[in-house]
């Protein structure tokens, strides 16, 4: 995302833009990435309901992975999941492809 | 506006601000009680009681809340004010600073008052210049009048969109809070008009524009929206004389960033704010008598300060004494003397200067103190700073 200038940004800090967070990627935060083993996964979408970044990515009522542009990589998906079905992986160890 | 006439009073400081704070009506005041400045809300919150304003009178248990309360009401689209003196302003610290980098208009009655320890509760400027940094623009009132005309136009500057800035206005603990003096009230309709209704930008119950305050500001953003603040002080140094010009149309009173007294022709000039302006003119006019050359300067704006037109009237002095009435203790000298000194190294000159701290923690400042200065002036003029750059006037050895 480019950067603007101070004269381009509402002043004292605030979001004048509803929703905007979707443009601020906070992926880069991530050290641990989870993994869903889509055999085990039953779709319940409880790691959906407790993903506090809302990067749970589902279609047609089905988990279809994780928005790793801003999934910080807390780990409460690998937590919650009632089927062990989410593992978190270390970062370095998937740039390595490990 | 054309001129009205205003309705001569003998009022306090404290109470003129309370007047001037009915006349305002804001919608929220969210306020603690600390001497000198307690007389002030008392008197409000009787105004509250008697049904002679409608605003929303909160009766914190802190100043940190009242400041945070302010915060909060500003930010939801009102006029918010609070009035606070010496450790009170301490303990609104923090929310300073968020009032300032919120951009949030709040307007500040301060009533100048020592720092413990020990324990004083009398006049210096320790407090207001001490948050000399936090981002508010910062007045000084030289007498009752001053006091009740700046609150009101401390609404304008704070509000006026190339500003949007916190803005305070300090008067000296007991010597103007708690004196009475003569002094003009405004009818309270011209108040009203001159202040007119806030209008907004963004508001946190702006439903159909929802805005986000107080967001994470991160090394991505953080250093733009300090550069805009700066932008803002840098807009004030115009808004400030504009509103001035407009209160004078008003009440034939015009108030500027700065004021020489029979500074034009002068040769030792002294640099002063607060109530000590008002002493410093009754010298300059007995050393005119006896044929010294000399002048005054008084700073009414502090924040931001007026560098350029500050060096353009002292530049062709032969030697200047800064008066401060706070200590920036193991500095180079103290907060006005390093602006004056600025200004003028700045912009090319350097004249003789020296610093004098005086009257802390509500010691008197005389005539005779002041003779004092203007003495010492012609013999730095005649012989250059013999002694220390930075003195103490009236301080026992």
């Amino acid at each position: 995302m480019e950067l603007k200038g101070w004269r381009e940004i509402p002043i004292g800090g605030l979001i004048i833009d509803a929703g905007n967070s979707v443009n601020y990627e906070t992926g880069s935060w991530r050290s641990l990435r989870p993994v869903i083993d889509m055999e085990r996964c039953s779709h319940c979408m409880i790691c959906w309901i407790y993903c506090p970044d809302s990067s749970i990515l589902v279609e047609n009522e089905k988990v279809i992975g994780i928005d790793l542009a801003h999934c910080k990589g807390c780990g409460i998906c690998e937590r919650e999941c009632p089927r062990k079905a989410v593992s978190m992986v270390e970062e370095t160890l998937v740039e390595e492809g490990v | 506006m054309a001129k009205v006439m205003g309705k001569p009073v003998a009022l306090n400081g404290d109470r003129a601000v309370a007047e001037a704070m009915r006349q305002m009506n804001p919608d929220v005041v969210a306020a603690y009680p600390i001497t000198p400045q307690t007389e002030i809300v008392m008197r409000f919150s009787e105004f509250v009681a008697n049904g002679e304003v409608d605003t929303e009178f909160i009766p914190v248990e802190s100043e940190h809340a009242a400041m945070s309360a302010c915060v909060g009401a500003c930010a939801a689209g009102g006029r918010a004010q609070t009035a606070t003196s010496g450790a009170g302003l301490a303990f609104m610290w923090e929310v300073l600073w968020v009032a300032s980098g919120t951009r949030l208009p709040i307007v500040m009655h301060m009533v100048n008052r020592s720092f413990s320890a020990p324990l004083n509760i009398l006049c210096d400027h320790s407090d207001s210049m001490g948050a000399r940094d936090a981002g508010w623009v910062q007045l000084y009132d030289e007498t009752v009048q001053e006091a009740y005309d700046n609150a009101i136009q401390s609404v304008r500057i704070a509000e006026h969109p190339d500003v949007m800035l916190p803005t305070l206005h300090a008067l000296d603990g007991f010597i103007l809070g708690h004196n009475l003096e003569r002094l003009e009230l405004l009818p309270d309709e011209a108040v009203k008009q001159f202040i007119g209704t806030y209008k907004p930008m963004y508001s946190l119950l702006d439903l159909d524009r929802p805005v986000t305050y107080g967001p994470m500001d991160y090394h991505d953003y953080f250093f733009e929206h300090k550069r805009q603040q700066v932008a803002a002080m840098e807009r004030a140094l115009e808004v400030v004389p504009l509103i001035g010009e407009e209160y004078g149309r008003l009440t034939g009173r015009y108030y500027g960033l700065m004021e020489g007294y029979r500074l034009e022709d002068a040769e030792l000039a002294t640099v002063v704010l607060g109530s000590t302006v008002g002493t410093t003119r009754v010298v300059v006019d007995e050393l005119r008598d006896q044929g010294v050359k000399a002048g005054l300067l008084k700073i009414r704006c502090f924040r931001p300060f007026p560098a350029a037109m500050v060096a353009e009237a002292l530049g062709d002095k032969k030697a200047i004494a800064v008066l401060d009435r706070s200590l920036s203790f193991g500095g180079q000298g103290n907060p006005l003397f390093f602006e004056v000194c600025t200004a003028l190294f700045s912009h090319g000159f350097s004249p003789k200067v020296v610093n004098y701290v005086y009257g802390l923690g509500g010691r008197d400042t005389v005539p005779a103190q002041i003779r004092q200065v203007y003495h010492e002036l012609i013999k730095i003029d005649r012989e250059g700073v013999t002694g220390p750059t930075l003195r103490y006037l009236g301080v026992r050895e």
